[in-house]
C-alpha cells in the first residue's frame, strides 16, 4: 500500500516540471495574446491599452475590463486585406496538401516496399532534410527559380523555352517551397501506416488475379487512408501560419496570415492587431487539430489500437 | 522492387537533395555569379571567417542551442515517461496537448505570444528569452523521440526491479534511464539542431545584441543570393546533418531489451 502511494507521489513529481514549464511558456502566453487582441494600439510602452493595473485592486480590474473591445476583430472582418490573407493561407495550405498527398503517397509506398534492410537508411535519408536548416533549404530554391537561375538555364540550354520563365515571386514558387519543405512531414506518417500493412492482404488480392495496379488502388491505398489523412493534417496546420516560404519565395503582394502577422508586428508595430491575427490563425487551425488529434499524439500508445 | 517504386524513390530523394547539393556546389564556385562556373575555390569560406557580425551571431546561436537543448532534453524525457508509463491520469489530455502542441503550432504564434508575455512580466529580451522560447518548442520533439524508444522497451525489466523492492526513483535511474540513453542523446541532438535552425521564434524574442545566426543569414538572404551565405549555409548544413545522422543512428540501433 505504502509503496503504491509513494509511487504515485513520485509520478506527480515527474509530471510537474514539464507541466509547469509548458503551462508557463506555452499556455499562459496564448492567454495573454488573446487578451492583447482585445486591446487598442497606443503610442506607449508597451504599445497597447488598457494595461491591467493590478495594484489598483478592483478599480484597476473594472477599468481594464471596460477598456477591452472587439475593434481589432472588426478590422480583420472589414478590411479585405485580412480576409484575402486568410483565404490565401487556406488556399495555399489546401493546394499544397493535395500536391503533397499526390507526391508523398508513391514515395512512402516505395519506402515501404523497399528491401527491409535498406528501409532504416532510406527513411533516415527522408528525415535528414526535414531537420536540416529550414531557412537555408528555402533560400537554396532562390538560386534555382530566379530568372537567371539554374532551372531557367537548364530549360534554355535544352531548347524547351526561348526566354526565361518568371517563377520566383509567384504563386508557383510558394507552392514549390511548401511542398519541398513539408514532404517529409507527409511521407513519415504514411510510411508508418504502409509498412505495417499485412502483406497477406496484397498477396490474396494478387492470387485472386488482381494486377499490381489494381492491388495498389483497391487494397493498399484504402488501407493507407489513415496515414494519408494524418500526413495531410500534419502539413496543413503549420502551413497556414507559414512565414519564411511566402516571404522569401513569394512576391511582395503575397497574402498569407503568417506574413501579415509579421508585418503588423514588426513594420506597423500594431501589437493588438498582430495578436488578433494570431487568434484568427488559431481559430483556423483548431478544427484540423481536433480532427487530427489522434495522429498528432505521435508519442502515445496503449489505448488498444495498433 | 519494381521499376515504379524505384523511380519514385529516386525522384523523391532527388527532389529532396537537389537544392541542397546545388547550394553546396555554388559555395565552392570562384565566380560570385550563379550562372557562371568560375572554377573550384574556397575563397568564400575565407571571407566568412573574417565576417565579424556573422561569427558573433554564430556564437550566440551556439550558446542558445546548448542551453535550450539541455533544458528541452530534461523536460522532454520526463514528459515521455509520463506519456508512456503513467497510464491514464486526470489531466492527461491537457498534458499531452501542452507537450505536443508546440510541434504543430505555427512559429509566428509561439514567437508572438512568448514575446507578449516576456514584455508583460518585464523580462528583458536577450539570450535568456531565446533560450526559454527554444526549450519550449523543442521539448515536444524530444518527448516524441524518447517516447518511441520507451514504447519498444521491455517493461518487464522495470517491473522486475520494482518487484525486487527498488523504489520508483531507483527504477528510473538504474534501469529505465540507462536503457533510454541512446534515445535521450538523439533527442538532445535533434533539439540542438532545431534551436540552431530557428529563425521566426528567435526574431520575436531576441533583443539588441542577441542576433542569432539564422537571423543574420535571413537579413543577408533578403538582399539576394550571395556566395558567402552559400558557404555559411554549407557549414551549417554539414554541422546539423552530422548531428541528425548521429541521432538517427542512435535511435535505429537496437539496444538491449
Amino acid at each position: 500500500m505504502s509503496r503504491a502511494r509513494f509511487g504515485r507521489g513520485f509520478d506527480r513529481l515527474v509530471r510537474l516540471p514539464p507541466f509547469v514549464w509548458l503551462s508557463a511558456f506555452f499556455f499562459v502566453p496564448f492567454a495573454i495574446t488573446l487578451k492583447i487582441s482585445l486591446s487598442e494600439p497606443a503610442t506607449a510602452i508597451p504599445p497597447y491599452l488598457p494595461v491591467l493595473d493590478w495594484r489598483a485592486g478592483l478599480d484597476g480590474w473594472s477599468a481594464f475590463l471596460e477598456g477591452l473591445d472587439f475593434d481589432n476583430y472588426a478590422t480583420l472582418y472589414a478590411d479585405p486585406l485580412y480576409r484575402d490573407a486568410a483565404l490565401g493561407s487556406l488556399t495555399y495550405a489546401a493546394v499544397a496538401s493535395l500536391i503533397l498527398v499526390a507526391l508523398g503517397t508513391p514515395l512512402a509506398y516505395a519506402l515501404a516496399r523497399a528491401p527491409v534492410r535498406w528501409q532504416p537508411l532510406l527513411v533516415a535519408l527522408v528525415v535528414v532534410p526535414f531537420w536540416t536548416s529550414f531557412l537555408i533549404r528555402i533560400y537554396a530554391w532562390i538560386a534555382i527559380l530566379k530568372p537567371e537561375g539554374l532551372l531557367n538555364l537548364i530549360l534554355l540550354r535544352a531548347g524547351l523555352i526561348f526566354e526565361p520563365l518568371t517563377i520566383l515571386n509567384t504563386e508557383a514558387a510558394i507552392l514549390v517551397g511548401l511542398v519541398y519543405a513539408y514532404l517529409p512531414f507527409m511521407v513519415l506518417p504514411l510510411y508508418a501506416v504502409m509498412s505495417r500493412l499485412d502483406p497477406s492482404l496484397r498477396e490474396a488480392a494478387a492470387d485472386l488475379g488482381a494486377s499490381p495496379t489494381r492491388v495498389f488502388w483497391s487494397v493498399t491505398l484504402p488501407l493507407s487512408l489513415p496515414g494519408i489523412l494524418a500526413g495531410a493534417g500534419l502539413c496543413f496546420i503549420p502551413m497556414v501560419g507559414e512565414f519564411v516560404i511566402p516571404d522569401l519565395l513569394g512576391g511582395s503582394e503575397t497574402l498569407m496570415l503568417g506574413r501579415v502577422l509579421w508585418t503588423e508586428f514588426f513594420s506597423n508595430r500594431d501589437w493588438p492587431l498582430a495578436s488578433a491575427v494570431a487568434v484568427l490563425i488559431l481559430a483556423i487551425i483548431v478544427g484540423p487539430v481536433v480532427l487530427f488529434r489522434d495522429s498528432l499524439r505521435v508519442g502515445e500508445a496503449g489505448d488498444g489500437r495498433p | 522492387m519494381t521499376w515504379v517504386t524505384r523511380t519514385a524513390l529516386v525522384a523523391g530523394l532527388g527532389f529532396l537533395y537537389a537544392p541542397i547539393l546545388v547550394l553546396v556546389a555554388y559555395s565552392f564556385n570562384a565566380s560570385p555569379l550563379v550562372t557562371v562556373w568560375g572554377g573550384f575555390s574556397t575563397r568564400w569560406y575565407g571571407t566568412l571567417m573574417s565576417d565579424a557580425p556573422l561569427m558573433a551571431a554564430a556564437w550566440v546561436s551556439f550558446k542558445v542551442a546548448v542551453l535550450a537543448s539541455g533544458i528541452a532534453t530534461v523536460l522532454g524525457t520526463l514528459a515521455a515517461l509520463v506519456l508512456e508509463r503513467h497510464g491514464r491520469f486526470r489531466g492527461r489530455p491537457l498534458f499531452a496537448g501542452l507537450i505536443l502542441g508546440p510541434i504543430v503550432m505555427p512559429e509566428v504564434m509561439i514567437g508572438l505570444s512568448l514575446l507578449l508575455m516576456f514584455i508583460g512580466v518585464g523580462l528583458d529580451r536577450g539570450l535568456v528569452t531565446i533560450v526559454i522560447a527554444h526549450a519550449t518548442f523543442c521539448t515536444g520533439f524530444v518527448a516524441v523521440v524518447v517516447a518511441a524508444r520507451l514504447r519498444g522497451l521491455d517493461r518487464s525489466l522495470e517491473e522486475a526491479a520494482a518487484d525486487l523492492g527498488a523504489p520508483p526513483w531507483r527504477v528510473l535511474t538504474t534501469v529505465t534511464l540507462p536503457l533510454l540513453a541512446p534515445a535521450v542523446v538523439a533527442g538532445a541532438l535533434l533539439a540542438f539542431s532545431l534551436s540552431l535552425d530557428d529563425l521566426v521564434i528567435a526574431s520575436f524574442v531576441s533583443g539588441p545584441g542577441s542576433t542569432t545566426l539564422p537571423m543574420r543569414l535571413y537579413s543577408q538572404v533578403r538582399l539576394g543570393v550571395n556566395p558567402e551565405i552559400n558557404a555559411a549555409s554549407t557549414l551549417l548544413i554539414a554541422l546539423v546533418s552530422a548531428a541528425v545522422l548521429l541521432a538517427s543512428w542512435l535511435t535505429a540501433r537496437r539496444g538491449p531489451g
